[in-house]
């Protein structure tokens, strides 16, 4: 099938077929120097197709020679993906680097998987076997994981395992089984399959309510808004807030077995940190390199914008396809308003009327869509496997009355809202306390939390009135109760993300922290002096600090708990600073 | 033999449309009348209607003018002769000079493959504490300075060009008053960085396109200097004239708008000229710095804002010095971990007593009593202004940290400064000390 392009406008053109065209199928514009340019077909008019180009088109005429595919745009699953960096459309970056140097030329695509190298397949299976869609036939060890090769997903019908390869080392090209179907249809299995990336992949038995809770080790997501397994949430913030540090931060600690990075329309520069720091870094869960556990997917702002709205898609594939092996994954999709503005600047071109903002009516649904791929299910073999989905905003102006984010927080679980007044004073995580919001249940009993919080509220409050009235206004238990929601906030809440302890902060010993802290927040004070109560505060304060500082049960940290013991002991009376 | 196209069928605003057939999209063309030529610039293809975008504005421009396709995009010669040269916004000399014959190099090459990157790690000293201490630049950086009309950001800008120790300053000016022009020209002459300085200059009087061109002309040169190895600084000052042409050719071409009349592109549009900042593995390097100027001094509008979802931070330019709040380097982690071990812990606790200190200030202004932690941190407020914020300050780093030192040993006690005990040991200076051990030992005996 083939057409002729008649219309040149940025990344979108229109091309005039000679034959059926199937809509989000893909197809190559042929550019006169040889060059064959990636698009996806996204609205047929009679016998005009429109198409977007993942490529800058520069360099495309009118006439040119566009060649239609029949399948839409997919991503290659198999073994390998692990550890790898790709561009939005899955071609690894450093594979091209060596192919053509420093900068992405147009037109250039390599295999997402290694075509040559050896897996040591055992089959699981055996020749006779009734297999559906989903099922493992064998496994192949991938890093520290078992990696399943499945009957690929697509192939709905029932069928019977005529051939099996025996246990040996096979390149993902090599035949390794031949299913047969009731009516006879014989198909060919190989360790790699193909899955269009915007058709959701879950083949399971059910899905299940996420309960379970997600580790980040970042205290004020895990203690006052948990994420879960098999959840969303998203995290909107002002630039300079500290988004893409703190996914960064949830990248190396969160407890699951896979992360999934996806850098969309953001800066190289932030990328590149991770892709040069994660192969140093030692997962502590597992002894290995942190890269062995991830997943790159790199659609940088410089890099062309179609294949900005396509990577979100690609990343959750990937997820998806791992979540099938009964592995637990994270993706972090930084930023979805990129993704967003990538779809507002195709609907303009198309002409398409407008919603707020210049963004397309379609906005909404296709936010929910992609956070509904997340999700905790169980597998036809009894296992369970998560996708979790955290999705960073970056609204306009940090205003969260924009469409990006308002369309985002009606679908996701949780809510870490970054302010830009808690970063200006250096509060890290600036996660606002008083305004985000998490339905899922954490690993810290709800009572004590939401007493934990609502004191926090009520110190808000009390400096707002103080702000009015003066502290010779404000009685000394307000007072007091203002300097014990700063010290849950500077403790706890706050994590110095750059000191190796404090960074992440495990399960048990965040427990075990909270309970302190509320014993101190929750104390009988009766001091005397305004001045009285913020020495003996600012004191217990410096303790904790310190004991934030030190290695879980090292001498220095089984000294400051004896001191804090000290201080509950007896609340109120003013504990010296050694 | 070149063809050419005399059917000019629309002339609107800047741009033109032609009848021609086998036209590149992005290609060159040259209109030529009897008054003179311009470069045009294709912009959009439908069938036979050609869209250009003429560099020298429409006016004049008749129906019956020549079109000539070139069948190649925007070039820039590329030599060591540019050095010390200025252009225009198309690339030609501005300094009634002779054109530089080279071989050209194409403006708005691909984006970087991110694993040809290096992470930044090469701090860029500039003497100015605000900058060093708190918000150090970094080699490969790509930094705005937000300011308002009026605040000294090209003096600004001029100065950290001298003062950065580049092997190659690059200056892109967009909308420039022509003042303006000759004293960057005059500041790097007499700085004697001129024989290393290359000026692509569109004053406020030139044509509105050539303004779109030359960032990346700049950067089309600086990535050249960079291949080979160069460390590469690129001034763009003004960003918002910049954006404010894009809007002006979007407007043309009938886009939708997305806010306060900027095409929904903006953001990528700014990206693809920020993100040619870069460490290239191998070779040279590429920072970025860049004035942007907030119309009305607002935040949100769609250039700064755009902006700094681009950019590794952001310095905030007001009466006349950088604020420490909202001034962010998103690189300084790399480098300052590796300049002196307390060079984080001053960093954050002098802004967060900063900060305190600004809260104690509107409640004095409200006329609330002082309490002895509110006058102390008053104290502290004037000192840091006076002895680091002021941008006449030039003093290197490690001086900087230690006159902090010396300020917050003046002002507090060692437990008051959110400081971890290791380092307040290893730091506090010795002689406030024995004074205070003097001060315990006479309680003693008391």
């Amino acid at each position: 099938m083939k057409g002729r392009i008649v219309i040149v406008h940025g990344n979108l053109i229109t091309v005039e077929a000679t034959d059926k065209v199937i809509q989000n199928s893909i197809a190559y514009c042929l550019r006169n120097d040889g060059a064959k340019l990636l698009s996806e077909v996204i609205r047929v008019r009679g016998r005009l197709a429109d198409l977007q180009v993942f490529e800058e088109t520069r360099g495309l005429r009118v006439g040119d020679t566009v060649e239609f595919e029949t399948d839409m745009l997919s991503v290659t699953l198999g073994p390998g993906l692990l550890g790898q960096i790709y561009d939005g459309l899955q071609n690894p970056l450093p594979r091209l680097a060596d192919q053509v140097g420093y900068f992405l030329e147009p037109g250039h695509y390599v295999n997402g998987l290694d075509q040559e190298k050896r897996w040591e397949f055992t089959p699981t299976a055996t020749t006779g076997n009734k297999v559906e869609a989903g099922d493992t036939l064998g496994t192949v060890p991938e890093g520290i994981f078992t990696h399943r090769i499945m009957v690929p997903f697509g192939w709905k019908a029932g069928w019977t395992v005529e051939k099996l390869v025996p246990a040996g080392s096979y390149t993902v090209k090599d035949e390794i089984a031949v299913l047969v179907s009731a009516h006879g249809d014989r198909r060919s299995v190989t360790m790699q399959q193909n899955w269009p990336v915007k058709v959701p992949l879950n083949v399971s038995k059910q899905r299940l309510l996420p309960t379970e809770p997600l580790v980040t080790r970042i205290r004020i997501i895990d203690t006052a808004f948990p994420v879960v397994r098999g959840g969303t949430y998203c995290i909107p913030g002002p630039f300079g807030a500290g988004k893409t540090v703190l996914q960064q931060i949830t990248s190396r600690h969160a407890e699951v077995d896979i992360v999934i990075v996806a850098a969309c329309g953001e800066r190289a520069g932030e990328v590149v940190e991770t892709l040069r720091d994660f192969p140093e870094l030692i997962d502590p869960r597992t002894g290995k390199s942190l890269m062995e556990r991830t997943i790159i997917i790199c659609n940088t702002s410089a890099m062309p914008v179609a294949a900005r709205e396509a990577s979100v898609y690609t990343a959750a594939t990937l997820g998806e396809y791992y979540r099938q092996m009964g592995l637990n994954v994270l993706l972090l999709a930084d930023s979805t308003s990129r993704w967003a503005q990538a779809m507002r600047e195709l609907s303009g071109r198309l002409e398409e009327i407008p919603g707020e903002e210049a963004f397309p009516a379609y906005l909404e649904s296709r936010i929910a869509t992609f956070y509904e791929r997340a999700a905790m299910i169980e597998l036809k073999d009894g296992s369970f496997g998560s996708l979790t989905i955290g999705g960073t905003v970056s609204p306009a102006g940090g205003n969260f009355e924009e469409p990006v984010t308002q369309a985002t927080l009606k679908v996701v679980g949780a809510f870490h809202g970054l302010s830009r007044a808690r970063s200006d004073a250096r509060r890290y995580p600036s996660i606002d306390p008083l305004d985000s919001w998490s339905k899922y249940k954490g690993l810290i009993d709800p009572d004590k939390r939401d007493r934990a919080l609502k004191m926090l509220r009520r110190g808000n409050e009390v400096r707002q009135m103080m702000a009015v009235v003066g502290e010779e206004g404000t009685t000394t238990e307000d007072y007091t109760v203002a300097l014990l929601a700063d010290f849950f906030d500077n403790v706890y809440l706050q994590q110095n993300a750059f000191d190796k302890v404090d960074a992440a902060t495990p399960a048990d010993r965040q427990k075990f922290v909270f309970d302190k802290v509320l014993a101190v927040m929750e104390g009988k004070y009766g001091f005397e002096s305004k001045d009285q109560a913020r020495e003996s505060i600012i004191a217990v304060q410096d303790l904790f600090r310190n004991w934030n500082y030190a290695a879980t049960d090292s001498d220095e940290y089984k000294k400051i708990l004896g001191q804090i013991e000290e201080f509950i002991a007896n609340t109120g009376a003013a504990v010296a600073v050694s | 033999m070149r063809k050419y196209y005399d059917e000019i069928t629309r002339i609107a605003g800047n741009v033109i449309t032609v009848n021609a057939t086998g036209v590149g999209y992005d290609e060159l063309a040259i209109i030529t009348n009897e008054k003179g030529s311009s470069l045009a610039q294709v912009i959009r293809l439908e069938g036979t209607q050609v869209n250009l975008q003429v560099f020298a504005g429409t006016q004049g421009v008749s129906t019956g003018d020549r079109v000539q396709f070139l069948h190649k995009p925007m070039q820039v010669p590329f030599t060591d002769d540019l050095l010390g040269r200025i252009f225009n916004g198309a690339g030609l000399p501005r300094d009634n000079r002779p054109a530089v014959e080279a071989k050209r190099v194409d403006i708005g090459s691909p984006a970087v493959n991110p694993v040809r990157r290096l992470m930044p790690d090469k701090m860029v000293e500039t003497g100015i504490p605000m900058i060093d201490i708190f918000n150090s630049l970094v080699e490969s950086q790509k930094l705005p300075i937000f300011s308002v009309a009026g605040e000294p950001y090209n003096e600004l800008l001029a100065r950290v060009g001298l003062q950065a120790n580049a092997d190659i300053i690059i200056l892109g000016g967009m909308g420039l008053r022509h003042d303006d022009y000759l004293k960057f020209k005059n500041t790097f002459d007499e700085g004697g960085v001129l024989g290393r300085t290359i000026m692509f200059v569109h004053t406020a009087a030139d044509p509105v396109v050539e303004c779109l061109l030359v960032p990346d002309l700049c950067l089309a040169v600086g990535e050249q200097f960079a291949l080979l190895g160069k460390k590469v600084l690129v001034l763009l000052t003004d960003m918002t004239a910049f954006s404010d042409a894009l809007k002006e050719i979007a407007i043309t071409m009938e886009q939708i708008p997305s806010n306060r009349g900027y095409p929904g592109d903006l953001y990528t549009q700014l990206a693809r000229r920020y993100e040619k900042a870069v460490d290239f593995e191998d070779s040279g390097s590429l920072t970025i710095l860049a004035c942007v100027t907030m119309p009305g001094d607002d935040v949100t509008h769609p250039v700064p804002d755009n902006t700094g979802y681009i950019t590794e931070g952001q310095f905030y330019l007001r009466n006349g010095r950088i604020e420490p709040f909202g001034s962010l380097s998103r690189l300084k982690q790399q480098v300052n971990g590796k300049t002196r071990d307390d060079h984080r812990a001053i960093m954050d606790a002098c802004i967060q007593l900063y900060a305190l200190c600004r809260e104690s200030r509107e409640k004095r202004d409200m006329g609330f009593e002082m309490s002895n932690w509110d006058s102390k941190l008053l104290r502290y407020g004037e000192m840091f202004e006076t002895r680091i914020m002021d941008l006449a300050v030039n003093i290197p780093l490690f001086e900087a940290l230690d006159r902090c030192w010396e300020m917050l040993a003046e002002c507090f006690e060692p437990s008051e400064i959110g400081i971890r005990r290791s380092i307040i040991e290893a730091h506090w200076p010795k002689s406030l000390e024995e004074k205070e051990e003097k001060k315990e030992e006479e309680l003693v005996t008391a």
